[in-house]
């Protein structure tokens, strides 16, 4: 019997959205995904030089910080890692120069790039850099979404970065491996959309020996993120640039609308990398809650640096918090888990398998949290449109609309039914994982008893911390 | 299956009966209560109070200009140093509520932010009763749908 999830919808359950005629000429035409490239640039021209005019001005009447920091982030997190999987990743503009330069033009097909074509060191085709990357970028945090030059140093940073190491590495390796700060959770929680690529019919690219879609063709680029398309079972690494519509001679690709989370039902490739990259993610969300919507003036004079030690601790809890206590905290359950279902199962193979339970809640949480940022401070969105430079100018009449919070009454409504949202889904999971890890069922019964409790709990603080 | 139900109801009526006792409130009273706004924290972070009470807070700035706005209840006032405000209420909705500086007073201003607890908090009672609730009725499922 086919699972389903939350008991409603069966795993395998898929629609083709490019089944849609139109739909599929739009994937399949080499203006995709360049055009939305390009118009992305041209907002980030924008934000790069708001970033740059603004200096250390207060960033909330900043273009730069508001469309990174607010819009840009709300609809990474709300909308497109959840729906649309990683869209970002197919019209970031930040790593189109690096790109381009590969393929010395902007959307001719060449398929012998530019540059050194380094192969990226095999022991290092993991998360585990960006996930130090990301943690590293977060000790910033006080600075990137309050001071807009703090923005544009990093934005630029990527850009150079991309356009450097992409000389020297090849492909996507810079997106994938090295150097974008949000390529790693962009993975991870995009295992969570309710969209993906695939093959359409398997047989035909097992019979087809060309491999059109790995080598490249006239048509299209070998795939860039170096990936097998016929063959992807999650969408972690898929950056979904669509080269493998344009290269397939069969048509064989397709975007699917599909259950929630079914890519953290693979027990296939998962690894330790990704299961730190979890516990940072929901440690971060936690942190992040605490410096910019708690009362503690002190954490925030800390990510603030307002004093060397003050800072200086602020970056050693973080990290504790992130790199150990929470995995400590999550292996106390674990080994309850193993004790309860089976003690011959490997503690590895449990603590691996049962981290994928808090990409839900992770995700979720950082959902919850976003609620925060969205209500109170998206008015202030209405002011840079019209004075994105801070000149005077006021191109939408909307210059001096003052701040104005809505729905902040009810927001805790928002925080807290997403939040229990997010721990039946994690619960869900949590007991399709137990059954694929322990052998019999009775053992995967006992065995999820201990993560149920842990997933609980850790709503129940989230619940508190957001809103009690 | 009917004897996993009666379980989860009693589990379930015996949560509850601490949100009630919880529930209890004292007479609603006339609180005044000062807070010092100074970049970028209240102090005190927490302001506590109960059901019914009128509230009334004067807001003192020790350096730039700040403001204060209650979610939820949509009150404000705002504080230069040596000019204080007030703003007066009757805490008639329970729960926690954010308060935020209403003027931009430096970079970390959105960040500035304190609270108001207006007891008894049902609705972090009810949500922890749910959530209990939910890991108990997610065990039961799992074994009611282990047997035969």
């Amino acid at each position: 019997m086919t699972e389903k999830i939350l008991g409603l919808i069966p795993v395998d359950w898929r629609f083709e959205l490019t089944s849609l005629p139109y739909v599929r000429k739009i994937i399949k035409s080499r203006w995709m995904p360049f055009l939305p490239i390009v118009l992305n640039l041209s907002v980030f021209t924008i934000i790069l030089m708001a970033g740059f005019v603004g200096g250390v001005s207060a960033g909330n009447y900043n273009f730069g910080i508001m469309f990174v920091w607010i819009v840009w982030w709300l609809l990474l997190m709300m909308v497109m890692v959840p729906f649309f999987s990683r869209i970002w990743c197919m019209i970031c503009p930040l790593p189109a120069f690096g790109e381009w330069l590969q393929r010395l033009g902007f959307m001719k097909v060449r398929n012998k790039l530019f540059g050194l074509n380094k192969k990226w060191p095999k022991a290092l085709k993991n998360m585990w850099l960006v996930n130090f990357l990301f943690l590293g970028t977060t000790y910033t945090t006080g600075f990137l979404t309050t001071r807009p030059i703090a923005t544009f140093i990093l934005l630029m940073s990527i850009i150079i970065g991309s356009i450097v190491l992409m000389a020297v590495f090849e492909k996507r390796n810079f997106c994938k491996y090295i150097g974008c700060p949000v390529g790693g959770f962009l993975g991870l929680y995009s295992n969570m959309a309710v969209t993906e690529i695939r093959a359409k019919d398997p047989q035909i690219c097992k019979d087809h020996k060309h491999k059109d879609c790995v080598i490249g063709n006239e048509k299209g680029h070998a795939c860039p993120w170096m990936i097998l398309p016929f063959d992807i079972g999650r969408n972690t690494y898929c950056g979904m640039c669509l080269e493998c519509f344009k290269t397939c001679p069969y048509d064989n690709m397709a975007i699917n609308l599909r259950p929630p989370a079914t890519d953290l039902l693979v027990d296939k490739n998962r690894g330790l990398d990704e299961a730190w990259k979890a516990f940072i993610m929901l440690g971060i969300a936690i942190f992040f809650f605490l410096i910019m919507q708690g009362n503690m003036g002190f954490l925030k004079d800390w990510a603030n640096a307002k004093t060397t030690e003050g800072y200086l601790t602020f970056v050693v809890l973080h990290s504790i918090f992130n790199l150990l206590l929470i995995p400590g905290v999550f292996f106390v359950f674990v080994y309850a888990s193993r004790t309860l279902g089976n003690k011959e199962i490997p503690l590895k193979k449990l603590f691996t398998n049962f981290s994928y339970t808090l990409v839900p809640m992770g995700l979720i949480a950082w959902i919850a949290f976003s609620f925060g940022i969205l209500f109170p401070n998206s008015s202030y969105v209405l002011h840079v449109i019209s004075d994105p430079f801070a000149w005077g100018w006021d191109l939408f009449g909307t210059a001096h609309f003052p701040w104005t919070p809505f729905l902040t009454g009810v927001m805790p409504y928002f925080q807290i039914g997403t939040l229990l949202f997010g721990l039946v889904l994690s619960l869900d999971i949590g007991f399709k994982i137990s059954k694929q890890t322990f052998q019999k069922r009775d053992e995967a019964v006992r065995g999820f008893i201990p993560i149920a409790a842990f997933l609980t709990a850790v709503t129940i603080f989230l619940i508190w911390l957001f809103t009690g | 299956m009917k004897n996993s139900m009666k379980i989860l109801i009693m589990v379930l009526v015996l949560l509850a009966i601490p949100i009630v006792i919880l529930a209890q409130t004292e007479e609603p009273k006339e609180k005044v209560i000062t807070i010092n706004a100074q970049q970028f924290s209240y102090t005190p972070g927490t302001v506590e109070v109960n059901r019914g009470d009128r509230v009334t807070i004067r807001l003192i700035s020790t350096d730039v200009h700040h403001g204060l706005y209650i979610d939820g209840y949509e009150v404000s006032t705002d504080a230069r140093p040596g000019q204080d405000g007030s703003l007066t209420f009757v805490a008639n909705n329970t729960g926690k509520f954010v308060m935020r500086c209403s003027v931009t007073c430096g970079p970390f201003h959105p960040y500035m932010i304190g609270y108001l607890k207006v007891k008894p908090d049902y609705r972090l009672f009810g949500s922890i009763w749910l959530a209990v609730g939910i890991f108990i009725g997610s065990i039961l499922l799992v074994i009611r749908r282990q047997k035969p």
